[in-house]
C-alpha cells in the first residue's frame, strides 16, 4: 500500500524519525541525527548522565565546539587565545573534560574548525536535508535552511539527547511563510526576516514549525537562507525550513562530512524527494511581498519592533490594545527614541557585524564592500567578528580583514560575542548599537545597551555615517 | 523532580507582555555550570539598581508579595533563548507555577521538567487575576493539578491546559529521561533499520572552501 496523501517537508522528515508514535498518553519519541553541544547549556547535563551512571549514547552523532563565553580578542604571540573571566575559563575547561570522558569529538577555542555552533555545522557538511538536528540553543533553528528538522533544547532535554539520542515530542502544527518577488538591491534576507516578524509578531509562530517558501526563498544562497530560518525562533517558532534544490546541493558538495562517489549520489536522490508534496496543507500561510521590502530596522525591545528604515517610530497613542500599548511604551522609554520620530540620522556608539545571523563570509563580504576605501565615523566603535575560524581564514585570505582593519574597525576572534555579551564584548549603558545579530531585548547586548538589529549592509552603512542610514543612498 | 500536585498561593503580579528569558536570567549569569544558585539574579536588572539595590517598586521586592509562590505574567512568557536557567532561577527564588496566557515553546518544554508549572489562562480570566491581586495582594489561589483547575477565591473553577504527559510527570515527580531510557529497544530498532547520516568521529573528506 503506498500513501498517497500530499505531505509537507516537515511531515516526511517527522515521520521518518518517529522512533514510537505519540498516543493520548504520551507524546512522540523522535530519533536525533545530529545533536550539537556548546558549554553554556551542557554542563548540567553531563552531570546528570553521571549521577544515574549512563553514557553518551552516540558520541558518533554528537559535536561539540567552543563558542558562547569564549573571548574574542587577539591571540597571543604564541597563537593562544587567552581567556581571562574564571568562570568562563571554568566553563570552558567543563566542556573540555565532560568531551574527554564522554568520547565527543570538541573544536577547542581557536582550533582550525571552532565556531559559532550554527556556522560550525553546515561549513562543515554535517548539516543535511532530511535530518533531524538539536542543540542547547534556541537558534538551532538556522540548520533547517538545509531541509532539515533542526530546533533548540534546553538542558535537560541535552541530557535526554545525550543519553538515548532521542527526544520526547508532540508533533506541532506547520506553517507557511511564502515570500514572491525578488529583492531590490540594498535589500537582503535579514530585512526579509525582519519583516516577516514584524509582521507575524514575536509570538505568531508559537506551537509551529515554519516552512518558508517563494521566489525570493529560492533566489536566496544558502547564507541567507540560514539566516531566515535562524530567526524563526524570534517568531516564535521553535524551526524553520527551507526545501533542499541545487543550491543547497551545490553548498553541499564536497564539504568534509558530506558524502562522496556513488553516496553523495543516492544521497541527493533522497533529499531530492524531501520538498512539500503539491496540494500539501499547512495549519496556517502568510504571505509576503519581496518587491516592495526596504531594508528594515527595529526600534523597539523586540525583534517584532520593526519597520522600513525610511519609516518612523510607531505613536503607542494609537495603539487600542492597553498591554500592547504598555509594551511599546516601555520599549521606547528603554530605547529613548520618541514617537513619529524617524530613525534615520539617528546617532550609533558601535556597530557589530556578526553572530550566527550574519557571520558567515557573505555576510562579511557585504559588509567590507560597503566600508571599502571608506573610514568608520569618528566616535563609533565597530566589531567585526566572524562565525568560525573558517570563515576567518577565508575573509583573510580575501583580503576583507585588511578592508575592515584600514577602516579602523576591528577584526576579532570567531565566537557569539557581542550578539550574548557573555564574553567581555559588551555595550555600554545607554550606548547605541547597530547589530547584526538577532535579539534587541533589553541588556541583551551589555547591561543597559540599546539595540538597532539590521543587515550587514545597514550596520556597516551606519558604521562610516555614524549614524542610521539607508544603505541605498550611499 | 519535585512533585506538584495542588498549591495554594498568593501571586506576584508582572504583567508585561513577552517578558524574555534575558530578563528573567541575563547572559551574564549563564557562566555557572549548576542549576542552583540563581534566584538572587532572578530579573536582575529589573529587581536591582545599578549600585546593586533592590528596586521598591518592582514587585518582586515589596514586602506585600514576600514568600508568594505563583508568578502572575504577561502574555508569550519566556520567549527568546532556550536557557533552562530561565526556570531554575525561578525556581531559586520560590516560585512553583506562573500563571499567563500564553508562553514560548521552549520555556513551557523546560518549565515541565523541573516541576515548575505554566498555567495558560484565558485573557478575561487574566484580567480578573490581576485585578484581584491589585485589590487585595493577599489574595489566594489554588492550582490543582488532579483536576487542572485554577480555584479563584470566590470558589469559581478554571480549567488550564496541560497534556497527560507531563501532567503524569509533575504529579509523581517522574522525570522524563527515565521514561525513555525505557524505550532502548525501540531505539535500537529504529537505528538498525536506519543508518547513521553523518559520523562526527570521522569526516568523510579533507576541508573545501564551499559556495555560499
Amino acid at each position: 500500500m503506498t500513501d498517497t496523501t500530499p505531505r509537507t517537508l516537515f511531515d516526511k522528515i517527522w515521520a521518518s524519525h518517529v522512533v514510537s508514535p505519540q498516543a493520548d498518553d504520551h507524546p512522540a519519541t523522535l530519533y536525533i541525527d545530529l545533536h550539537l553541544v556548546h558549554e553554556v547549556t551542557s554542563p548540567q547535563a553531563f552531570d546528570e548522565l553521571r549521577q544515574r551512571g549512563l553514557r553518551v549514547r552516540r558520541p558518533d552523532r554528537t559535536l561539540a565546539t567552543m563558542d558562547h563565553s569564549t573571548p574574542t580578542t587577539p591571540r597571543s604571540p604564541a597563537g593562544v587565545i587567552p581567556v581571562t573571566d574564571a568562570l568562563a575559563a571554568a566553563q570552558l575547561e567543563k566542556l573540555a573534560a565532560n568531551c574527554n570522558e564522554f568520547g565527543i569529538p570538541l573544536y577547542r577555542l581557536g582550533s582550525e574548525n571552532q565556531g559559532i555552533v550554527h556556522v560550525i555545522g553546515p561549513e562543515q557538511g554535517l548539516t543535511q536535508p532530511g535530518m533531524t538536528i538539536v542543540c542547547g540553543d534556541s537558534h538551532t533553528s538556522t540548520h533547517g535552511a538545509f531541509g532539515a528538522l533542526a530546533f533548540g533544547i534546553g538542558t535537560s532535554e541535552v541530557a535526554h539527547v545525550l543519553a538515548t539520542q532521542c527526544l520526547l515530542q508532540y508533533k506541532p502544527k506547520t506553517m507557511q511563510v511564502r515570500v514572491d518577488g525578488r529583492l531590490q538591491p540594498g535589500v537582503t534576507a535579514k530585512d526579509i526576516i525582519l519583516a516577516v516578524i514584524a509582521q507575524i509578531g514575536i509570538e505568531g509562530g508559537t506551537g509551529h514549525v515554519i516552512e518558508y517558501t517563494g521566489e525570493a526563498i529560492r533566489a536566496l544562497n544558502m547564507e541567507g537562507r540560514m539566516t531566515i530560518c535562524n530567526m524563526s525562533i524570534e517568531g516564535g517558532a521553535r524551526a524553520g525550513m527551507v526545501a533542499p534544490d541545487d543550491t543547497t546541493f551545490a553548498y553541499l558538495a564536497g564539504r568534509p562530512y558530506a558524502p562522496r562517489g556513488e553516496a553523495w549520489e543516492r544521497a541527493v536522490a533522497t533529499w531530492r524527494m524531501l520538498p512539500t508534496d503539491p496540494g500539501a496543507s499547512y495549519d496556517q500561510s502568510v504571505t509576503l511581498d519581496a518587491t516592495t521590502l526596504e531594508p528594515m530596522i527595529t526600534y523597539g525591545t523586540n525583534p517584532g519592533m520593526g519597520m522600513p528604515i525610511t519609516g518612523r517610530v510607531p505613536d503607542p497613542a494609537a495603539i487600542r490594545d492597553v498591554s500592547q500599548r504598555q509594551a511599546l511604551d516601555k520599549a521606547l522609554v528603554y530605547m529613548g527614541l520618541q514617537p513619529g520620530q524617524p530613525l534615520l540620522g539617528q546617532k550609533v556608539d558601535v556597530v557589530f557585524v556578526g553572530s550566527c545571523t550574519n557571520s558567515r563570509i557573505s555576510d562579511l563580504r557585504a559588509a567590507a564592500e560597503i566600508m571599502r576605501g571608506r573610514r568608520v565615523a569618528e566616535g563609533v566603535r565597530m566589531l567585526v567578528v566572524p562565525g568560525s575560524q573558517q570563515v576567518k581564514a577565508q575573509a583573510e585570505a580575501e583580503g576583507l580583514h585588511e578592508i575592515f582593519r584600514a577602516a579602523g574597525a576591528e577584526w576579532r576572534e570567531a565566537g557569539c560575542s557581542m550578539c550574548i555579551a557573555m564574553n567581555g564584548d559588551q555595550l555600554q549603558p545607554g550606548q547605541y548599537a547597530v547589530s547584526t545579530s538577532n535579539r534587541n531585548f533589553e541588556g541583551r547586548q551589555g547591561k543597559g545597551g540599546r539595540t538597532f538589529l539590521a543587515s550587514p549592509l545597514t550596520a556597516a552603512a551606519a558604521a562610516v555615517t555614524g549614524r542610521i542610514t539607508d544603505v541605498r543612498s550611499l | 523532580m519535585p512533585a506538584f500536585t495542588r498549591l495554594t498561593s498568593r501571586m506576584i503580579p508582572l504583567p508585561i507582555e513577552n517578558i524574555d528569558t534575558d530578563q528573567i536570567i541575563p547572559a551574564r549569569f549563564l557562566k555557572t555550570t549548576d542549576k542552583t544558585g540563581l534566584g538572587d539574579s532572578l530579573f536582575a536588572d529589573w529587581r536591582y539598581d545599578a549600585d546593586g539595590n533592590p528596586r521598591p517598586d518592582f514587585p518582586l521586592n515589596q514586602p506585600q508579595h514576600a514568600g508568594a509562590q505563583i508568578l502572575l505574567a504577561g502574555d508569550n512568557f519566556g520567549c527568546g533563548s532556550s536557557r533552562e536557567h530561565a526556570p531554575w532561577a525561578l525556581i531559586g527564588y520560590g516560585f512553583r507555577a506562573v500563571i499567563s496566557t500564553r508562553f514560548a515553546d521552549i520555556f513551557r518544554s523546560n518549565a515541565l521538567k523541573n516541576g515548575l508549572l505554566p498555567v495558560i489562562v484565558d485573557s478575561e480570566t487574566h484580567q480578573q487575576l490581576l485585578s484581584l491581586v491589585r485589590e487585595e495582594p493577599g489574595t489566594e489561589v489554588t492550582l490543582d493539578l488532579e483536576t487542572r483547575m485554577l480555584v479563584l477565591p470566590d470558589g469559581r473553577q478554571v480549567a488550564f491546559p496541560i497534556d497527560g504527559f507531563a501532567r503524569h510527570c509533575l504529579l509523581h515527580g517522574v522525570d522524563q529521561l527515565g521514561y525513555l531510557v525505557e524505550q532502548m529497544p525501540q531505539i535500537e530498532a529504529y537505528e538498525a533499520v536506519n543508518p547513521a547520516r553523518v559520523n562526527t568521529l570521522q569526516p568523510v573528506s579533507e576541508h573545501r572552501v564551499g559556495t555560499p
